[in-house]
């Protein structure tokens, strides 16, 4: 099938079978290999996208359900050289170790502040639930995002 | 990696979507694809072809009062509806993990027919309708003679599941799942029920069970010696006689057994004096 849609705010077309798993369009055929597969089934957050605007694991959405759609990968959270607060705050509070869940979680944090700006820890942690981590031990990515804006504005001021 | 090669048909509306039914039986539907995707990856699912409901008009929206609801919607959907039961709202949190509750939607839950299924021991207790729709008509299945075996339910070949409908209720529905955590968990056991009282006699009870059976099942042995009296916690124990539960990775089938007692004996605790 002729696959029209957009991707990080960048018009796509490519020809696929319907069938194929976004997280490999994503990967192979548009070689935005932020997305990491880590389970393959749904399990672990790793392949987290939006779209338009909610959260999915493209690892279980086949590229025809993306048709006319926009997609947000990892790639698409900073503008240019700036990165995403939540970005930011993940270097800040050292959200990151070996880095395998992280475009997942940044993707799902991002998903959640778009929805509420100051999200109560209560609130990160079930966010978050769906995205596994196995350096961390979690505190960090939850500081990190319950104080993303919040560093952001006292950066700004 | 997965990439079936085999033909996909879009339904953008209900008609399409009967038509294509009727003309492709054979297709699989695509719903969300949570149960699908994860099938078809662990080479589980046979798919000559597949039919494709995601953004299909006529199959969305929950009404105003929470009394019919889109097979298409979602859990993160009925998970902020106020018009919703509470525990039906609760069940939607229960669901995987945000990124399943927003692609996961309640007629692939119901369809997929899972004994696990963490909605359908609600949708018994609630006494919920499921309007199932071919091109040859309209049907109303109770969801009590919906769950006909294993994974296997009373939807024809050519059938769609369009909508749900919860009757309006005097009573309150109840709603505890029990998994290795909070998150992305299977059920052990699952338990929802509805109990209507009036001057602490019962009057209506419907009390059913998942991940216990072969299928989702009302505990009639327990409704029947309850309704008519004073709600006896010390009952909980004839949930025995319409259980099933077997050994698997999850659980054992003891385990089962006595946690599908106990969440009913202080479910049924909490409802004394009420
Ligand atoms: C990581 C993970 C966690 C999960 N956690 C839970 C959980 O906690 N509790 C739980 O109950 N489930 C859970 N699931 C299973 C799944 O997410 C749910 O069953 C979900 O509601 C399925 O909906 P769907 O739209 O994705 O179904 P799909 O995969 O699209 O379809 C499922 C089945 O229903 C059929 N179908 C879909 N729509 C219709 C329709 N309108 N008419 C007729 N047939 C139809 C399909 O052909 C298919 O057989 C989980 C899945 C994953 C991957
Ligand atoms: S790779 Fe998709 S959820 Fe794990
Ligand atoms: S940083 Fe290694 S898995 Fe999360």
């Amino acid at each position: 099938m002729r696959l029209e849609c957009r991707v990080n705010n960048q018009a796509v077309s490519v020809e696929t079978a319907p069938m194929t798993r976004l997280i490999d369009l994503l990967r192979e055929d548009l070689r935005l290999t932020g997305t990491k597969e880590g389970c393959g089934e749904g399990e672990c957050g790793a392949c987290t996208v939006l779209i338009d605007t909610k959260p999915a694991c493209s690892c279980l959405v086949p590229a025809v359900q993306v048709q006319d759609a926009h997609v947000v990968t990892v790639e698409g959270l900073a503008k240019g050289e700036q990165l995403a607060a939540v970005q930011q705050a993940f270097l800040e509070f050292g959200g990151a170790q070996c880095g395998i869940c992280t475009p997942g979680f940044l993707v799902m944090a991002q998903a959640l502040l778009n929805e509420h700006p100051h999200p109560t820890r209560e609130q990160v942690r079930e966010a978050l639930a769906g995205n596994l981590c196995r350096c961390t031990g979690y505190q960090k990515i939850v500081d990190a995002v319950e104080n993303a804006l919040a560093g952001a504005e006292h950066a700004r001021q | 990696m997965l990439a079936s090669n085999a033909p996909v048909y879009t339904a953008k509306t209900l008609a399409q979507a009967l038509q294509l039914r009727a003309d492709h039986p054979e297709a699989v539907l695509l719903a969300g694809g949570t149960d699908v995707m994860v099938f078809l990856e662990a080479d589980r699912l046979e798919a000559p072809a597949f039919l494709n409901l995601w953004g299909c008009e006529g199959l969305h929206g929950i009404s105003e009062d929470g009394r019919k609801i889109g097979a298409l919607c979602t859990w993160a959907e009925l998970k902020e509806h106020p018009a919703l039961p509470m525990a039906l709202r609760a069940c939607a949190r229960t669901v995987g993990a945000a990124q399943i509750q927003a692609r996961g939607t309640v007629g692939g839950n119901i369809a997929n027919a899972s004994p696990a299924g963490d909605s359908l021991p609600l949708w018994l207790a609630a006494d919920a309708r499921f309007t199932l729709q071919s091109l040859r008509g309209r049907r109303e299945v109770a969801a009590s003679d919906f769950f006909l075996g294993y994974r296997k339910t009373a939807l024809a070949a050519d059938e769609i599941l369009v909508d749900i409908q919860l009757p309006v209720q005097k009573g309150e529905l109840y709603y505890k799942k029990v998994g290795t955590r909070l998150a992305q968990a299977i059920s052990k056991v699952v338990l929802g029920a509805y109990v209507h009282q009036e001057g602490g006699v019962v009057r209506e009870l419907r009390v059913a069970l998942g991940a216990v059976a072969p299928v989702p099942l009302r505990c009639r042995a327990l409704e029947e010696a309850l309704v008519g009296g004073p709600v006896r916690p010390e009952l909980a124990a004839l949930v025995h006689q319409d259980i099933r539960p077997i050994d698997d990775v999850r659980s054992s089938a003891h385990y089962r057994a006595k946690v599908a007692e106990n969440i009913l004996r202080t479910w049924l605790g909490s409802l004394r004096g009420c």
